[in-house]
């Protein structure tokens, strides 16, 4: 007897990724791979000055080069390109893509080169000469903010990009300001923690440095963009309004995308530069970025100073906190540069009942490259700087961490819950995650083996955080763009799915767990679903990724356009199988009714009928395609406790991490191993800048750590394994349950790994090191030095 | 312009290179092997490995005239008659990638890898790798792929 096949359900299991054949054969295509006939390599000449005015650029050696097409300076770009956008409503100085008089930081671009081969064309910005009569540079944020000794833009004394923006208890929707609540709770205080931290500078740097390439075909008017970047959508919408098209003749395509990590939402000047480039040249255009330049030209992540005090009462009840907050943004506002740390605002209520928070945000131009999005986003330094702060009010009374943590938790019963920062909650049940992190670390276990450790003149210490992060954005008030996002369905006439989704992934394995999704909706094998992405030809609308919205935001549109054209699927199989469409259940690459197995149709034949509808039924329109925009109603907040062990090197103060214990909520998750992945990518960048990353510049302005000799990526070698355990607790913002989990393992880890040093170096009377944890820094507390 | 003679991936080439013409460049644009990624200027990242006379060398630090009368194998030459190499497998199974970019340089690294020491811990794994980044992993799942193609 024949056995039917059955198909198992793939939501929720360890399915292989779809992407990786290509991948692993290299054979897939990021933008430098690709090659149009007649192509030529733009290079641009940059800014060897952190800070001056441009005197002449003479282009005349670069322009008689053999293999140079065409030189442009930042005039003749400006007469092709106006000022650079930007996506927030903050005010915003003039910013050329091409710097028209003055340089404001080291990198910025001051001429193109445009010829045959990349090698060609560099050698002719280098042959460009640019003489500048140099101003002062300004390096440091609060020297910044002294207005010397240099005012970077005019408009902007004192380089006060957002001069001080309130937030939380007390302040009104309009600004207005009571500062009767965070007072009293001050008052009541028994003790106050109050503590300085720097959250310091990041370079992005995915592996795949940017690139584009620009095609505008003068006969028909329109234009293609590849770009290596995470909302192919947001491109071609930019990419329209600056270079006078319509969004119907600009196609954006972000091909294979090598990492993004928030770096590559932002639409950068070489993005622009190109299109225009092609357009007056009316040939292929392609720059790509090599690993020094993107030091520069790539906005740079995180640079928070922040002015912390934490208000208790002796039992560990917390009380109030203040935070005022100064960010360093670079020389301009970039798209979402201004926004970034209004997020820190936004997640000062960390998972804590506060009574009264007050929260201040200034932020400030300095010489240095701009900086935006990075992996996590305002998020982390928010846990970091609420999560430190209880560690050391746990440390001054002499409290186990975990608990000081329980005695303030926002309780389960307590969701949705209204934080004092304006946000709403979804769900949570962080005193699981807690026990969670706890029974997984052995915490009491940890703590003997940290003290068996110190007897034998080991520093040895323990770190525990928790954090709460918004996902899944969001609301389309919260993001100019629309927060929405947008999928296609169709049965193909052969019974076969292709499906779109605006949320263009770069590593994310949208492909695999889309593909499952549609599998189990309906009853077809995986193998028999593509899903298309990062084309703006063939996806007709989109957002991109970012936030960890990918599964929440766009999975869910991909589940609301599924669904639709299963129920009109369904309505021509009941005419087929003379059934109620209710009666009818999708498996097996089958449509049967319900308890008669004997009655099934293959699901292809269905299909290709509702292709050829003959009869065709009573109030349908022939085809199997539909679409939906999934609009959510509020963020996700997913949330988790991370643990850790390092010990130090007494002599040379290196530090090592033992141990990490990650405990993730992200709500339901479709891929339990991509979902791994990602949390360990995340634990990655965190310990990353709790250990050995940092961007720095001498007071001249200059990149010091501008290559990979100098800025420290974390390797292999850097980290034990990590130990992960999830608790599930679903979202009631979508259909799916799902959070968002791609950021997380930036949150937990920093504030972690910083109060495992500190408890390390106890003995030292040390209570709080700013990261990154550089042994020198480390060497000199065991010293007795300073911290 | 230099006269150049190689095999690559099994292939005898022959070209006139600018003598300041790097190996990684020669492979992806001459040869249009575009799975060997350049992703620094400074040797570092190894997303350019690839395996020269059996041993593994990163061709962003070599000119490709240097490489003259070598045998060379790209990320391109390691599957044989549609067969995956298992260190590629390894990385399928385990989840060893998530953009991929690092991904051809880390998998020749990690075939030299086992080359040297046919069953290494995951500490010897996490050292021999050191001269990888990968950004997206945080590695653990690529310490697992290659434990897997060493058949552990």
């Amino acid at each position: 007897m024949a056995v039917t096949p059955v198909l198992p359900k793939l939501v929720g299991q360890r399915i292989k990724r779809r992407e990786d054949p290509r991948l692993i054969q290299g054979r897939g295509t990021y933008v430098d791979d690709i090659a149009l006939v007649g192509m030529q390599h733009i290079a641009f000449k940059r800014s060897d000055v952190a800070h001056g005015r441009i005197r002449s650029i003479d282009t005349s050696a670069a322009e008689k080069m053999d293999g140079v097409e065409a030189v442009f300076t930042g005039k003749q770009i400006a007469e092709m390109l106006g000022p650079m956008p930007i996506g927030t409503p903050f005010p915003s100085p003039d910013h050329r893509a091409v710097a028209v008089d003055t340089v404001r930081y080291g990198g910025e671009p001051v001429a193109v080169v445009v010829a045959k081969d990349r090698y060609v064309a560099r050698d002719a910005a280098d042959a460009i000469v640019v003489s500048y009569d140099p101003l002062p540079a300004v390096v440091d944020l609060e020297q910044a903010m002294t207005g010397k000794p240099t005012v970077i833009h005019p408009d902007f004394p004192n380089n006060l990009a957002v001069a001080l923006v309130p937030s939380g208890t007390g302040v009104s929707a309009s600004g207005e300001v009571d500062d009767t609540a965070i007072n009293e709770a001050f008052a009541k205080a028994e003790i106050v923690i109050s503590q300085r931290m720097m959250n310091q500078r990041l370079a992005p740097n995915a592996m795949e440095p940017r690139g584009v390439v620009a095609h505008y075909e003068p006969g028909k008017g329109t234009m293609t963009i590849w770009s290596s970047t995470q909302n192919p959508h947001i491109l071609r919408t930019m990419i329209a309004a600056m270079t006078g098209l319509g969004q119907d003749q600009v196609r954006a395509i972000a091909p294979e995308v090598g990492g993004g990590f928030g770096a590559k939402i932002n639409i950068y000047a070489e993005e622009y530069v190109a299109a225009v480039v092609t357009k007056r040249l009316g040939i292929p255009v392609k720059w790509c970025e090599d690993r020094s330049e993107a030091f520069v030209a790539t906005t740079h992540g995180r640079d928070i100073l922040a002015f912390v005090d934490l208000a208790a009462k002796r039992d560990g009840t917390v009380l109030g906190l203040k935070m005022r907050l100064i960010a360093d943004i670079g020389a301009y506002n970039m798209l979402l540069t201004a926004a970034i740390p209004t997020l820190t605002m936004m997640m000062a209520n960390a998972t804590y009942k506060i009574p009264a928070i007050r929260t201040t945000l200034t932020e400030v131009f300095t010489n240095k490259t701009p900086t935006d999005a990075y992996r996590g986003a305002g998020r982390p330094e928010a846990t970091y700087f609420v999560e430190r702060a209880m560690d050391m009010l746990a440390l001054e009374l002499k409290m186990d961490p975990a608990e000081l943590r329980r005695k303030n938790f926002i309780q389960p019963h307590e969701f949705p819950f209204a934080t004092q920062m304006g946000a709403v909650y979804d769900s949570g049940d962080y005193e699981r995650a807690l026990d969670a992190a706890l029974k997984a670390a052995d915490w009491d276990g940890l703590k003997k083996q940290r003290d068996a450790a110190r007897k034998e003149g080991r520093l040895v210490g323990l770190g525990l955080s928790m954090y709460v992060e918004v996902c899944g954005l969001g609301p389309s008030s919260a993001l100019p763009t629309g927060g929405w996002e947008h999928s296609q369905v169709t049965v193909e006439r052969d019974g076969r799915i292709s499906a779109t989704t605006g949320a263009s992934p770069h590593g994310q394995g949208n492909e695999t767990t889309f593909g499952q999704m549609l599998a189990d909706q309906f009853g077809i094998p995986l193998e028999h679903i593509t899903i298309l992405h990062g084309d703006t030809g063939v996806v007709k609308q989109g957002i991109g990724t970012f936030g960890s919205r990918s599964q929440a935001v766009g999975g869910t549109a991909l589940f609301m356009a599924g669904t639709k054209v299963k129920a009109k699927m369904a309505k021509f199989a009941a005419a087929l199988l003379e059934a109620h469409e209710d009666d009818l259940v999708f498996e097996n690459g089958n449509i049967a009714v319900k308890g008669s197995p004997t009655s099934a149709k293959p699901f292809a034949s269905v299909a290709a009928y509702a292709y050829v509808p003959v009869p065709l039924p009573e109030g349908l329109e022939p085809g199997l395609s539909d679409e939906a925009f999934f609009e959510p109603t509020n963020n996700t907040y997913p949330f988790g406790c991370h643990i850790s062990m390092l010990e130090i090197d007494r002599q040379t103060g290196e530090p090592t991490l033992l141990k990490l214990v990650a405990v993730d909520d992200a709500g339901h998750l479709i891929n339990p191993m991509i979902v791994e992945g990602q949390i360990h990518g995340g634990l990655a960048q965190g310990i990353g800048q709790a250990m050995v990353e940092e961007v720095v510049y001498n007071e001249d302005g200059q990149l010091v750590t501008g290559s990979f000799m100098d800025y420290a990526i974390p390797r292999a070698s850097d980290f034990p394994t990590f130990e992960l355990t999830p608790t599930t607790t679903p979202t009631p913002v979508n259909p799916l349950g799902a959070k968002g989990v791609g950021e997380a393992g930036t949150l937990g880890s920093t504030p972690c790994i910083v109060s495992a040093a500190v408890d390390a170096l106890s003995g030292f009377g040390v209570k709080h090191i700013d990261m990154m944890l550089r042994p020198e820094k480390l060497w000199r507390i065991i010293q007795g030095g300073q911290s | 312009m230099a006269q150049l003679s190689l095999t690559v991936n099994g292939k005898i080439r022959k070209a006139d290179v600018e003598p300041r013409l790097l190996l990684a460049h020669y492979l992806r644009e001459q040869l249009r092997l575009t799975g060997t990624h350049i992703g620094c200027d400074t040797s570092q990242c190894g997303a350019c490995t690839v395996i020269i006379d059996g041993r593994i060398a990163k061709s962003c630090t070599i000119f490709a005239v240097q490489a003259g009368g070598s045998e060379i194998t790209t990320i391109e030459g390691l599957a044989k008659n549609g067969d995956l190499h298992p260190m590629q497998t390894g990385f399928w199974e385990e989840h060893g990638l998530q953009c991929g970019f690092c991904t051809p340089g880390m998998i020749m690294a990690a075939v030299g890898l086992l080359n040297d020491n046919k069953s290494p811990s995951d500490r010897e794994i996490r050292e021999g790798i050191s001269g990888n980044f990968c950004r997206c992993t945080g590695y653990q799942h690529i310490v697992n792929s290659i434990q897997h193609a060493a058949g552990r």
